[in-house]
């Protein structure tokens, strides 16, 4: 057999040991750490999400100093500050609540570009004579179920009827924003309920209805997505929906639900926006999907899906309203804000890809090490 | 299905040196050869051609020569950095280090044009043409000839109507739309490109795969002409037969090196080709068999005549509880699909699956887990694991809504398990919050066991368990599988490492281009048999008899 074999097993080059001991850097530097201690919450693997968001603190930090430099007139009544931090926030609540939904479709590994057209259909159809004289709780029924329906709408589309996310949620956008018009008659539907017109003007305990709204969402939104097995399965659909299938996870019931959640998270905007107009009309909440597809992105989940937080997204859209706050008490014009906003997303993907990169380079190492 | 692989060569060959043109239609006239090629001559030299991208040494010291007037065969597992080597040759990517020398020079090539200009040319599995565009298009797609901008069309379908004569199909008309020919056809568009680039290498990455068993004699045919003229050909295969009956010499890789240069194609002994394509070097370390009488309950798993067109046919199985059974065969014989057919990530067309005597709902995971199936998939990172996520979430993934009450998760019950569960494979490191990601390969693959290990688990699916697990985690895998059997798990096992099966399995089948070819205790069979049924060309057998 030899002499027929020219080069047969060559001399393997030397830069592999062939059977080297599977010692890896990183877990040996983890081990020393726990030797020493626990891993602190700062530098271990469960304290990535709570880094990020730190920066994303940062930013909120940066731009009030801005504020404090550029208004210090403002700055110096304290009693003006607290007013002002309110109208951030009463500012934030609306597209916070759609933020809250559209961080579960895109762990999800989805998108929903309807998001701004679900509101519209949905103020317009609570806000029709018809549903009008039901009073506010026929309304408030109204707003949730349309959001809810469209929102399933959406998710059978796309599990069961096997469209991409990007283009089923756009025709919806279409289509939802054509039904409000035709059901709007392409009028301003003024709401005429009181209960409903005092949700954006009533205060408890001096805080605006609005923000406890935002604050309940996303409490609720928070539990459930790290305390519920709902959530923990929104992290493995959308991180491996393979390995989710395989493990008997019943993915296109989940992406359903996903949608559906969303779209009901929109009916409870389109409250929230109609108290705060006392109307409706088809082109209201324009470019939401935009505010909050940035925001959530911003606060640091992954586009593909399978990681992000509730809070990062919430940061994400309190340092939009904060920086159209700061353009409006320095008097500057919405398109400059526009451009900065711009910048600021860019910003956000590009220390995403950066940890990207990182992360690559070390799994990259790790292999080479072990194998 | 005695008869060994040297037997069914029946007629006589082209010789190494390129003198066969024998069994050519006689109207296809022979052009001239390129005249600066001496048949014989080395015109390709790999030395020692390293290249890597991040996390993985595709190639790792290759080494290969081809001759003009050769068909020079490329013989490796999956994974063994061929493709990889075709794209170093074809100018997809750049080696490295080591050496590539063409026709007596040293070179490297930026990108495929320049391999192209040099003379070497790639024939894809999956064709790369303009299906809208016709046969002479497709041929010149790219340098067509032309005058003052504009494409002569009369010269182009003159010189396409010369190329498809020589190689034998005239019958092409140079103006038919791509599209509307066989696939047998349109490999001869491809060859026909090759030819107009006046190509003195050709590469050919599984050509037959696509080919209906009667149009694979008019390949080699073809093969037999190109190399009558000088042109050399690297031939690639799964298909042993083939190897035999078209090949010259042979090189085998294994794990991105040359682990054989040069065999002579007719006469190595098959096992000598597999040894050197698996290259086993490791000792097999199994757990004993337990002695007495075996399994003697009830049927656990029954599969009837299971069928997924294109896939697999007619595949009947039946697993005990505490029996495990070996399925054995290459990849693409169709044992994967079966798996994941039983396990319902596929539906089947035809056939039943029952559990415990309870006939399962086709194509649905979830039916299947609630009997109590498992399964651990072949990629392990693309199909079984959340990389990102903790150890812990990652055993529970499929378990942890039992833990959860009214909807809220328990991490620390989870935890809990997951920590029982981690002692009990010796997993390290043990500490179940890291990622999994920073787990070795065998670690990873214990996380992914021990997912069923959780739960009421009666019958384990493992596709290719020890795939990327080094030795010493492969012997506790055998192990937890063993001591799974003896607590009655059923298991059934995919793997293309036949001692791997043999070694483990009670019962063993032997699977082939999608039909089970023998079933047996694993006593019965030797490793030498089994690879003969799993290596065996049932093409060869047809055109044989």
């Amino acid at each position: 057999m030899s002499d027929v074999t020219d080069t047969s097993t060559p001399e393997r080059p030397a830069q592999l040991p062939a059977q080297s001991p599977p010692v890896d850097p990183a877990e040996t530097a983890a081990a020393e750490q726990r030797a020493a201690g626990r891993l602190s919450w700062w530098r271990g693997e469960s304290g990535e999400g709570a880094r990020r968001n730190l920066w994303l603190i940062g930013v909120l930090v940066a731009l009030i100093v801005i504020g404090i430099v550029t208004r210090p007139d403002l700055y110096g009544n304290s009693s003006w500050v607290w007013s002002n931090i309110l109208v951030i926030l009463k500012l934030a609540s609306v597209v916070g609540v759609v933020s809250v939904g559209m961080t579960f479709v895109i762990i999800g590994g989805g998108i929903d570009l309807s998001v701004g057209a679900i509101v519209a259909l949905a103020g317009v159809w609570a806000t029709t004579v018809a549903t009008q004289s039901y009073g506010a709780g026929g309304m408030i029924f109204c707003a949730l179920t349309v959001g809810l329906g469209v929102g399933l709408v959406n998710g059978l589309l796309i599990s069961y009827g096997r469209l991409v996310p990007f283009i089923a949620t756009l025709a919806m956008l279409v289509a939802a924003r054509g039904l409000a018009a035709e059901l709007s008659d392409k009028q301003t539907q003024v709401s005429n309920n009181a209960t409903i017109n005092d949700i954006a003007s009533t205060n408890l305990l001096g805080i605006p209805l609005l923000v406890y709204i935002l604050a309940a969402v996303v409490i609720a939104g928070w539990v459930l997505l790290n305390r519920t097995t709902f959530g923990r399965r929104t992290v493995a659909v959308g991180g491996n929906p393979e390995a989710a299938r395989l493990a008997g996870i019943d993915v296109k019931r989940h992406t359903l639900m996903l949608y559906a959640l969303s779209g009901l998270c929109c009916g409870i905007a389109a409250i929230m926006l109609t108290a705060q107009a006392t109307s409706a009309q088809a082109a209201m909440a324009n470019l939401y999907e935009l505010d909050a597809i940035a925001a959530v992105i911003i606060g640091g989940t992954l586009l593909s899906g399978g990681r992000g937080t509730i809070i990062g997204s919430l940061l994400g859209v309190i340092i939009f309203s904060t920086i159209t706050n700061l353009f409006a008490i320095n008097g500057l014009t919405t398109e400059a804000q526009n451009m900065v906003k711009g910048g600021i997303i860019v910003a956000a993907v590009l220390v995403q890809q950066v940890q990207f990169r990182s992360l690559t380079q070390f799994l990259g190492r790790n292999r080479l090490t072990t194998n | 299905m005695t008869e060994r692989e040297e037997g069914v060569v029946t007629e006589p060959e082209a010789s190494p040196t390129g003198g066969g043109a024998q069994g050519g239609s006689v109207d296809a006239p022979l052009l001239e050869a390129p005249a600066d090629t001496v048949a014989g001559e080395v015109v390709l030299r790999l030395t020692d051609v390293v290249k890597t991208f991040p996390g993985v040494r595709a190639l790792d010291g290759v080494q290969l020569e081809v001759r003009a007037g050769e068909v020079h065969c490329l013989l490796g597992q999956n994974g063994a950095g061929k493709s990889t080597l075709i794209k170093v040759l074809s100018g997809v990517h750049q080696p490295d280090s080591g050496q590539v020398e063409w026709r007596g020079e040293p070179v490297t090539f930026a990108n495929p044009q320049a391999a192209m200009r040099a003379g070497i040319a790639t024939i894809y599995q999956e064709l790369d043409l303009v299906e809208d565009l016709s046969v002479a298009e497709n041929a010149f797609l790219g340098h067509e000839p032309r005058r003052f901008g504009f494409v002569r069309r009369g010269q182009m379908a003159r010189r396409t109507r010369q190329i498809l004569g020589r190689l034998g199909h005239a019958e092409i008309p140079p103006n038919r739309m791509v599209r509307l020919l066989p696939a047998a056809g349109k490999q001869v568009v491809s060859m026909a490109r090759a030819l107009s680039h006046e190509a003195r290498l050709i590469i050919m990455d599984e050509p037959s795969a696509v080919l209906a068993h009667d149009e694979v004699g008019n390949l080699f045919r073809i093969i037999r002409e190109l190399t009558a003229q000088g042109i050399a050909v690297i031939y690639i295969s799964h298909r042993l037969e083939e190897i035999r009956e078209i090949g010259d010499r042979v090189t085998v890789l294994k794990d991105g090196g040359t682990t054989a240069a040069n065999l002579p194609a007719r006469d190595t002994p098959t096992r000598d080709l597999v040894n050197r394509m698996t290259g086993r070097t490791i000792e097999y370390v199994f757990p004993e068999r337990p002695t007495g009488a075996g399994p003697a309950e009830a049927d656990l798993l029954v599969v009837e005549g299971l069928t997924r067109p294109g896939e697999f046919a007619d595949v009947s199985l039946r697993v005990r509880p505490g029996e495990v059974v070996g399925i054995a065969g290459l990849v693409g014989s169709g044992r994967s699909e079966l798996l994941e057919t039983i396990y319902g990530a596929r539906r089947a067309e035809a056939g039943t699956v029952r559990m415990a005597g309870r006939v399962l709902r086709a194509g649905s995971v979830g039916a299947a887990v609630r009997a109590g199936m498992g399964m651990a998939p072949e990629e392990r990172k693309s199909q079984a694991l959340l990389l990102g996520e903790p150890i812990y979430r990652n055993v529970t993934l499929a378990t942890f809504t039992r833990y959860a009450r009214a909807g809220f998760t328990d991490v620390g019950r989870e935890r809990a398990e997951a920590d029982r569960i981690a002692e009990s494979l010796e997993l390290r490191p043990r500490d179940v919050r890291r990622p999994v990601r920073t787990l070795s390969g065998g670690n990873q693959q214990k996380v992914v066991v021990g997912r069923w290990l959780l739960g009421d688990t009666k019958l384990l699916l493992l596709d290719e368990p020890t795939r990327g697990v080094d030795v010493g985690a492969r012997a506790e895998l055998y192990q937890v599988i063993r001591s799974l059997a003896e607590q009655g798990v059923g298991v059934l096992l995919v793997s293309s490492e036949v001692p791997e099966v043999l070694g483990l399995a009670d019962r063993v089948l032997v699977m082939r281009e999608g039909r089970v070819v023998r079933e047996a205790p694993a006593g019965e069979l030797d490793e030498n048999t089994v690879l003969d049924l799993v290596m065996a060309g049932s093409l060869m057998e047809g055109a044989a008899a």
